[in-house]
């Protein structure tokens, strides 16, 4: 279950992001998980839950999108959409794929807030 | 800073007195109809009462605009696991000026993990016994593997990661410190020593976390099954070479070795496959040839990748100048 360290992870950009710009508590969190980036999106999504009561994410809506991947496909000399590792090319049913991006977990934004959390 | 109208960023929330004026005044535009979201503050809770008094510039913006509250965006665009790979980045540089080769070694638990680095470290110092060895023991719990290395004279640290199902860069780069062939100081580029990382017996965890390492090596016993590939797609995606270990079993098991490599060049059409068995020490050759292969070129594997990485963009370049 590494998605706890992933939160952990999280937490610690949004806590970086507070000591340079100020805030007190994050209204949104929005995650980008790619479909290659070896995430569980649910266990992610619990684990910032579990996590969140007494730090800046106390509260927080969070957002994880997981946008597709892409790949090269060395047979068709294309790159193409997939969802997973163990997906064929989808124009050529290959398997000589790599993957050129997806593989990233990122945080993309957040909506903070200068006042204290509410009770 | 404020990425709606870009105007200045936070600093203490005292030292911008100037910021809500800005944004709100002479701007004149609201933050909430940039989100296009309702934010959720009942009425006066962010003014900060106590004791009933009000104060309308308790918010950094040190004002009050009806219908403003103090939210704004903050883009980060950040990975969540750059941290650990700036850590892995300098394991890396740090291995490189100690001459260390580093293999991170990634199974399921009782693939033989432990028992093939005994079997390899004795296969070495027959065939070098000058070769500086050492070795990383990733356990939840309990130093038995580490004391297993330390039975073959070869230095281990254990490191113990609690409830954590993988070890990451800083574990890494913590033990490192502890063993002699850091000790050693910096060694001459042609001076070269192997440090085996066996990472905690999981297959599924590690796969996110560089290490520093020159190259991931997924174990797979025989006595497993052939699919373990589909099934854990990251580990096998993310490893240079995958062993299969425990080949003295093959005639007792339903184990289809062919099946096996073509599952896992499906997930990495680039693996490559040895297989071995360090009971019988077939195969443990071969194994030791790619383990010290051009060395050195652990500098040049970086450069090698992003060389493919040119080659590939310029191919994706090619292919969209050629469409209308």
């Amino acid at each position: 279950m590494h998605e706890m360290s992933l939160a952990g992870g999280i937490l610690r950009v949004v806590e970086d992001a507070a000591s340079r710009d100020c805030f007190k508590r994050v209204s949104r969190l929005s995650l980008e998980a790619g479909a290659l980036a070896g995430v569980e999106v649910n266990a992610l999504r619990f684990a910032l839950e579990a996590m969140a009561p007494g730090t800046l994410l106390e509260g927080a809506l969070i957002e994880i999108d997981e946008p597709a991947a892409s790949a090269w496909c060395m047979r068709c000399s294309r790159s193409v959409s997939i969802l997973s590792r163990t997906d064929p090319c989808p124009a050529c049913g290959g398997w000589q794929l790599t993957p050129t991006g997806g593989t990233e977990l990122k945080v993309r934004e957040l909506i903070v807030h200068d006042d204290e959390p509410e009770e | 800073m404020c990425v709606v109208c870009g105007c200045s960023d936070g600093g203490a929330p005292d030292a911008q007195p100037s910021h809500g004026r800005a944004h709100d005044a002479a701007h004149g535009h609201t933050h909430d109809l940039h989100h296009g979201h309702a934010h959720d503050h009942g009425h006066g809770h962010e003014y900060g009462v106590a004791h009933g008094d009000l104060d309308f510039g308790a918010n950094a913006a040190r004002v009050s605009v009806p219908g403003l509250s103090s939210a704004r965006a903050i883009k980060l665009e950040v990975d969540v696991l750059a941290a650990n790979d700036r850590v892995a980045r300098a394991n890396r540089a740090h291995f490189r000026a100690h001459g260390v080769v580093a293999y991170n070694l990634v199974s399921s638990p009782g693939s033989g993990k432990t028992t093939l680095l005994v079997a390899t470290i004795e296969a070495l110092r027959r065939r070098d016994a000058a070769l500086p060895l050492a070795v990383i023991e990733g356990d939840q719990q309990t130093t038995h593997d580490a004391d297993r290395i330390r039975a073959t004279g070869v230095p281990a640290i254990q490191v113990n990661t609690g409830k954590g199902c993988h070890l990451d860069a800083p574990m890494v780069a913590a033990a490192f410190e502890r063993l002699p062939l850091h000790g050693h100081g910096p060694q001459p580029a042609a001076a070269r020593s192997l440090l085996f990382i066996e990472n905690v017996g999981n297959l599924v965890c590690p796969a996110m976390w560089d290490l520093g390492e020159r190259a991931k090596v997924a174990i797979l016993s025989v006595t497993e099954g052939e699919d373990k590939p589909l099934k854990y797609p990251d580990m096998f995606a993310a490893a240079r070479l995958m062993v299969l270990t425990k080949t003295d079993l093959l005639p007792h098991v339903d184990f289809d070795v062919a099946r096996c490599i073509a599952h896992a060049q499906r997930v990495n059409p680039g693996i490559e496959v040895l297989l071995l068995s360090a009971k019988s020490g077939q195969g443990v050759d071969a194994w030791l040839d790619w383990l010290l292969a051009d060395a050195p070129a652990a500098a040049g594997d970086e450069t090698a990748a992003l060389k493919a990485r040119i080659a590939e963009l310029e191919a994706r370049l090619a292919q969209s100048e050629g469409r209308p």
